[in-house]
């Protein structure tokens, strides 16, 4: 079947079976291998993509892309860790944040991570109040081998510091 | 078909996103050690990593592995041609296939044998039985379910001491001579007759049966392959994020019987691996050989299950111990250890060491005597016997001899810590040989110790405990203080298949003073990018901005055996120290004569040789390059060109240490562990970036908060592997992990043979906490309800059942 | 990665086409909305449905939480979070929802899975419909030609992984009663966060003049289904709130329940947490109606 997904604002066509997942689509058809994968079962979070859904309140939110049909993502716009920067280059803040306080070490986990970070920080209505708890449950769809997580969680708070300094620095696949 | 270059060619496109942009040079980068921000983050924010998955070849196929439901029975007889008659299946391999090959079986890294498939009959639960070839992943899956196995189901044994008895169904029938299901002699350690003399005076002792259960390394990318046989030329060039690429190149050409020279192993970005990724495993040479069957690349990459599994487990020691006291200081420790090895002995050890260093099982302390045997089993389980996170059994000895100290500490009615500090070795004592012949380079425990006891204000925490049990809650405290010796090792002692256990570096100085060095390390995430360069920085005065760290091409970096046992700063880190001041020394030669001066009259400060007594005659490392390439009156003897070679041989084990305490909350209607607080005290000797080893620190103790609570493989009684997902093998979340993040401290006490001081990080927060947390947990037990033991994992309903005075060890 | 073995995927544009879909196909289309518990059993194929019938685009005419007199009804498509964030379901069931939704797998799968698709997997250790069955949801199943029935838990959940709907209806929506001083709980003792429950126990009550006047009392993974605590219901009504009536009823939770022994625990465990938990889960439930 024909399948038109939007990623990071621009529309792939493919012809592919209806069982791809989403994930393979990213991969294997759009040629974005920023998106990784780690389990079988849904468990991991490392697929993790934001779907931006106007059926919605909430702003882009993570999905684990392993756990969707390519033809279900049609009609939704995706952003992978590929389109997290400003056209120019400019860092996410979440991308900063995640380079200045060490939030990786191999590297895996870290797309999906930044995108479920990026949401929690959009969504918050005072996101450099977050507590430790919500940040710690925000991400616990998240595996992550390599940080122990401390260092996840200062990254997050990090960016939403910086956004809340500097709000032309936040770019959502909404705007 | 790839050619060899374009694939490869890959690598500088990383450096150029990190050296191009706005990230790649660290703004405020130290010339030397200290706190810096990694340079390989730049591609890996960006998704620009290049991991296992996502090489791409033209023409690639796809494989995919048909394994066993069975952990034990013979295969009668293998129908593929349902499979072959799929669309998309270009083959299918079989062990008869690979007996052509000379492939169906493969060497272990401990001499063992291995089935690369399974052809007389399986041996364990989801092992390898055929190999589809299909043009896509999905239809390779798909035909994994047209070939038809017909087996005779034998009885299975996942019982490590089940598996010695006489009448036990014989697992390796395909050894010659093989009538037991022995899988090694007996080794051991330390004078039996000093311990039994130390335990006849001894005044109290302690006895446990202490299980470390198996667990599994579990990096976030699975395993996997793109092997590329070019029929034309001959060259293999394998794709494989793997933490030994030299040593798998040996292998590789030990087992295909091609040309070493032909074979090019190329490491890109690895998600992870924890000793995961040392061994070769049979969908590596499944790909190969489909590599060569089908004339194109072929690309394995094993799913979750298939690496829960079937690759390198961890641990599985069940171990007998007594731990005696005189005087009120720990004297004596005896040791009698079962390790189960699953179906072939495939172990990660040092060749001389068939226990690993199990010997280090003598902990922190002055002992008088001290002896361990370890006998070693074959079961109908998964091989492999890595060290997950832990240089070769240190682990499993850590974890025994610190339970040991607590049990002691009970029967002593002693606090734990009290009794530690006691029994420690003496700053004034190193270097210290141990009651099994290890010497330990340097060390100050008592230090370390007391200041994990104040960042946890230990003695507040005694007497909320106290207030607590009053109140019928359960709280505990629990210490665990270890001893590491990692960074293996010197070449008169060890080796792996023969290959002492060396690293090599190689250092180019281009002429404009920036420099490539290349190592034979592998990183899998601990940023060896950024502190290589660093190392190099200190020792030359070059900005670690400038300086690019080459690893993870065979072809283009020395030869050494790779990332695993924290190796990487101990043994490669000293290669790079080495071959930078072998630099700097020819630069000295250079700038005496653009100083016009003799060589033995200049002195180095960072960044420059300068004449002894005239310090504004100098000449820069920069300025000193350029020469060297530039020159042309150069005398006699002395080559033109800035760079050397080296290969460090470490004079010993490098010997890390700490002082963890955790503090648990327990439910005493559930049984679930709430984890606190984590204080973690490290001297892992110089830091060569402290915000790289605190972040080693952090993931390691995480991986020990999981085995202590909820990592484990078990088997039922069928020998079924009953935790292969994650639905089942449970890493843990930031919410397992203390709300408001683990307490740090650092001690230093540098490696005083070491050339920069360094001791090596990245194990040791693994190997000091799940004993630190199992005593946590045991404490709260302890103090409640007087019980001395339980195994880990502390899984809700085990640690209720140990509450209520039934535990039991793990299936 | 595992991935699904071939089917065939075609979108629903209503309920009453998706409905006429499953007719079309026989008993081979599976409805597919969150994904979060079809697809995984797709990926290890233990599900192989040659045909998935995608209702997100219903999203619209199923994911409302509406008080329509006397009840609070909640449309099939409901994705968790919303409930988890419902101003509605706090102010009447307060805090049962909140809390179940609150550890509900993780808040990604929070995102996307929905109240239907929850309670058609019929998984018993499965959090909201422990809390389902407490509150006596009752589910609306349209079939063909528009035809609606609406069944108790009791009958809709038949057994592990098996529901009362038949292959060509659809559950559309859940329907709660309201009750004057409610309060509710949720206990949930897990392996990790993100874990199905070893035990989970969700209770309800409504206490009006010093007395309970209504009781819902479930606990999840100790039984083929979720299990309906009835005799702790009876017990709790027209009583006044006590911990000793509490603890009573956790020990009819023990007795009443019917674990199995597994990967989480021994029954006898499981059996020990339902009490636990359920008197727990009542007590706080007083507090929480008398708050």
């Amino acid at each position: 079947m024909i399948v038109n997904i939007s990623i990071n604002g621009q529309t792939y066509s493919h012809d592919v079976e209806p069982r791809l997942l989403l994930v393979h689509f990213i991969r294997e058809y759009a040629e974005l291998h920023g998106t990784h994968w780690g389990c079988d079962t849904s468990n991991c979070g490392i697929c993790i993509v934001l779907m931006d859904d106007p059926n919605s309140s909430q702003p882009p939110y993570p999905v684990k892309s392993c756990t969707m049909l390519a033809a279900m993502a049609e009609g939704y716009e995706i952003t992978t860790v590929e389109g997290m920067a400003h056209p120019d280059g400019t860092l996410d803040p979440i991308q900063m944040g995640f380079h200045e306080m060490h939030a990786l070490q191999c590297g895996f986990c870290t797309p999906g991570m930044m995108s479920t970070g990026r949401w929690l920080i959009e969504r918050h209505p005072n996101p450099t109040q977050m507590t430790d708890h919500e940040i710690r449950d925000g991400i616990s769809g998240n595996l992550c081998r390599c940080t122990g997580y401390d260092n996840i969680i200062k990254a997050i708070r990090w960016a939403a510091a910086y956004i809340q300094e500097h709000p032309e620095s936040a770019r959502t696949a909404r705007q | 078909m790839a050619t060899t270059e374009t694939t490869p060619g890959r690598h500088p496109d990383w450096y150029g996103h990190a050296t191009g942009d706005t990230f790649g040079k660290i703004a405020d980068a130290p010339i030397g050690f200290g706190h810096m921000k990694r340079k390989e983050d730049a591609r890996f924010i960006r998704g620009l990593g290049d991991y296992m998955d996502d090489v791409r070849l033209p023409g690639m196929v796809h494989g995919a592995i048909l394994r066993s439901p069975y952990a034990h029975a013979r295969i009668n007889s293998i129908d593929t041609s349902g499979a072959l008659a799929h669309p998309k299946v270009a083959a299918v391999v079989i062990a008869k296939d690979l007996e052509t090959l000379g492939l169906a079986w493969m060497p272990t890294i401990s001499y063992d044998t291995q089935a690369v498939l399974a052809g007389d009959k399986v041996r364990f639960h989801l092992q390898e039985v055929a190999f589809v070839i299909a043009l896509d992943a999905y239809s390779a899956q798909d035909a994994l379910q047209l070939i038809e196995v017909d087996y005779d189901v034998l009885p299975a044994i996942v019982n490590c001491r089940k598996a010695l008895d006489p009448d036990a169904p014989l697992i390796r029938d395909d050894k010659v001579g093989q009538t037991d299901n022995l899988a090694s002699p007996m080794w051991e350690a330390g004078d039996k007759a000093i311990c039994d003399r130390v335990f006849a005076e001894a005044d109290v002792v302690a006895k446990q049966t202490i299980l470390d259960p198996r667990s599994h390394p579990c990096p976030m990318e699975t395993c996997g392959m793109v092997a590329d046989m070019n029929p034309n030329t001959g060259q293999l060039n394998i794709y494989n994020g793997n933490q030994a690429p030299h040593a798998h190149r040996t292998v590789y050409a030990q087992v295909a019987g091609l040309p070493e020279q032909n074979i090019r192993i190329l490491c890109n970005d690895i998600g992870g691996g924890f000793g995961n990724k040392v061994p070769v495993y049979p969908g590596y040479v499944c790909a190969i050989a489909g590599s060569i069957v089908a004339g194109a690349p072929v690309k394995w990459i094993e799913d979750r299950s298939e690496n829960l599994a079937s690759t390198g487990f961890a641990r599985d020691y069940l171990m007998y111990s007594e731990m005696c006291s005189k005087g009120g200081k720990i004297t004596g420790l005896r040791v009698d250890a079962i390790a189960d090895h699953g179906a072939f002995d495939s172990t990660a050890q040092a060749t001389k060491f068939p226990a690993g260093f199990f010997h280090i099982v003598t902990g922190s302390y002055d002992l008088s005597g001290a002896h361990c045997q370890v006998k070693a089993v074959y079961t109908n389980k998964a091989p492999g016997g890595v060290a997950y996170r832990c240089s070769f059994r240190i682990t499993e000895a850590v974890y025994l001899v610190e339970r040991m100290v607590d049990q002691l500490a009970m029967e002593m009615r002693v606090d734990p810590v009290e009794l530690r500090m006691r029994s420690f070795i003496r700053a004034d004592q190193f270097p210290y040989e141990t009651a099994t012949g290890w010497v330990y380079d340097s060390g100050d425990y008592h230090k370390a110790m007391k200041l994990a006891m104040e960042i946890a204000g230990y003695d507040e925490l005694r007497a909320e405990q106290q207030e607590k049990l009053q109140r019928g809650e359960m709280m505990g405290i629990g210490v665990a203080f270890f001893t590491e010796g990692v960074g293996a090792g010197p070449r008169r002692h060890m080796d792996i298949l023969g290959l002492a256990m060396n690293d090599g570096a190689e250092l180019r100085v281009h002429p404009s003073g920036k420099a490539v060095v290349s190592i034979s390390a592998q990183t899998q995430g601990q940023g060896h990018e950024t502190t290589f360069a660093q190392i190099v920085a200190e020792e030359l005065g070059i900005s670690p901005n400038e300086i690019m760290v080459r690893h993870g091409d065979t072809d283009k970096t020395p030869y050494g055996l790779g990332t695993y046992g924290s190796r990487s700063t101990p043994v490669s880190g000293g290669a790079v120290a080495v071959v930078s001041r072998k630099v700097r020394d020819k630069a000295r030669q250079f700038a005496a004569l653009m100083l016009e001066t003799r060589a033995e009259d200049l002195q180095w400060e960072k960044g420059r040789w300068f004449v002894r007594g005239d310090p504004e005659r100098g000449s820069t490392i920069e300025s000193i390059a350029e020469y060297a390439y530039s020159a042309t009156n150069l005398p006699e003897g002395l080559e033109g060109g800035l760079d050397a070679n080296a290969v460090y041989d470490p004079p010993n084990l490098t010997y890390p240490f700490g002082a963890y305490i955790a503090v648990v909350d327990v439910d005493p209607g559930t049984g679930k562990v709430h984890m606190r607080r984590f204080i973690a005290v490290d001297d892992c000797g110089v830091r060569i970036n402290p915000m790289v080893v605190e972040g080693q620190i952090h993931g390691g103790l995480v991986e020990g908060i999981g085995q202590a609570l909820m990592e484990i493989i078990s088997f039922d009684e069928q020998g079924n592997c009953m935790n292969a997902s994650f639905m089942d093998y449970l890493l843990p979340t930031a919410l397992e992990c203390p709300i408001n993040g683990f307490e740090l401290g650092e001690t230093v006490t540098p490696c005083p043979h070491h050339p920069i001081g360094a001791k090596g990080v990245g194990e040791s927060p693994c190997v000091g906490s799940p004993p630190a947390i199992a005593n946590a947990v045991v404490d709260a037990l302890y103090h409640a309800k007087g019980i001395k033991h339980m195994d880990i994992p502390a899984f809700p309903a085990r640690v209720w059942a140990a509450m209520n005075g039934r535990a039991e060890p793990p299936q | 990665m595992q991935t699904p073995a071939p089917c065939d995927y075609s979108r629903a544009t209503s309920v009453d086409d998706a409905i006429a879909q499953l007719q079309a196909l026989g008993g081979n289309a599976r409805i597919l909305a969150g994904g979060y518990s079809l697809i995984p059993m797709m990926k290890l194929r233990l599900a192989n449905p040659g045909h998935v019938i995608d209702i997100n685009p219903l999203e619209p005419e199923l994911n409302y939480i509406r008080e329509e007199g006397d009840e609070i009804r909640v449309g099939a498509m409901t994705r968790h979070v919303n409930m988890l964030e419902s101003d509605v379901l706090s102010r009447h069931f307060p805090d049962i929802f909140r809390e179940a939704e609150a550890v509900l797998a993780d808040p990604v799968v929070r995102n996307r899975g929905t109240m239907g698709g929850s309670l058609c997997q019929s998984d018993p250790a499965e959090d909201l419909s422990g809390v389902v069955v407490a509150l006596k949801g009752e589910a609306v199943l349209r079939g063909p030609g528009g035809a609606e029935r609406v069944i108790g838990m009791e009958e809709f959940h038949v057994g592990p992984y098996m529901t009362a709907v038949q292959p060509t209806e659809m559950l559309i929506e859940v329907r709660f009663k309201k009750h004057r001083g409610f309060g509710g709980a949720h206990e949930k003792v897990e392996r990790r966060a993100g874990d199905f429950a070893i035990v989970a126990a969700s209770s309800a009550l409504a206490i009006e003049g010093g007395k309970i006047t209504w009781a819902g009392v479930a606990c999840s993974a100790v039984g083929p289904t979720t299990m309906h605590i009835g005799r702790a219901e009876e017990a709790l009504v027209g009583q006044a709130p006590s911990e000793d009536l509490f603890a009573k009823c956790g020990q009819m939770a023990s007795a009443d329940c019917s674990p199995n022994s597994d990967g989480r625990g021994p029954a006898d465990y499981k059996r020990h947490v339902a009490g636990v938990l359920t008197t727990r889960a009542l007590s706080r439930a007083a507090a929480t109606a008398l708050r």
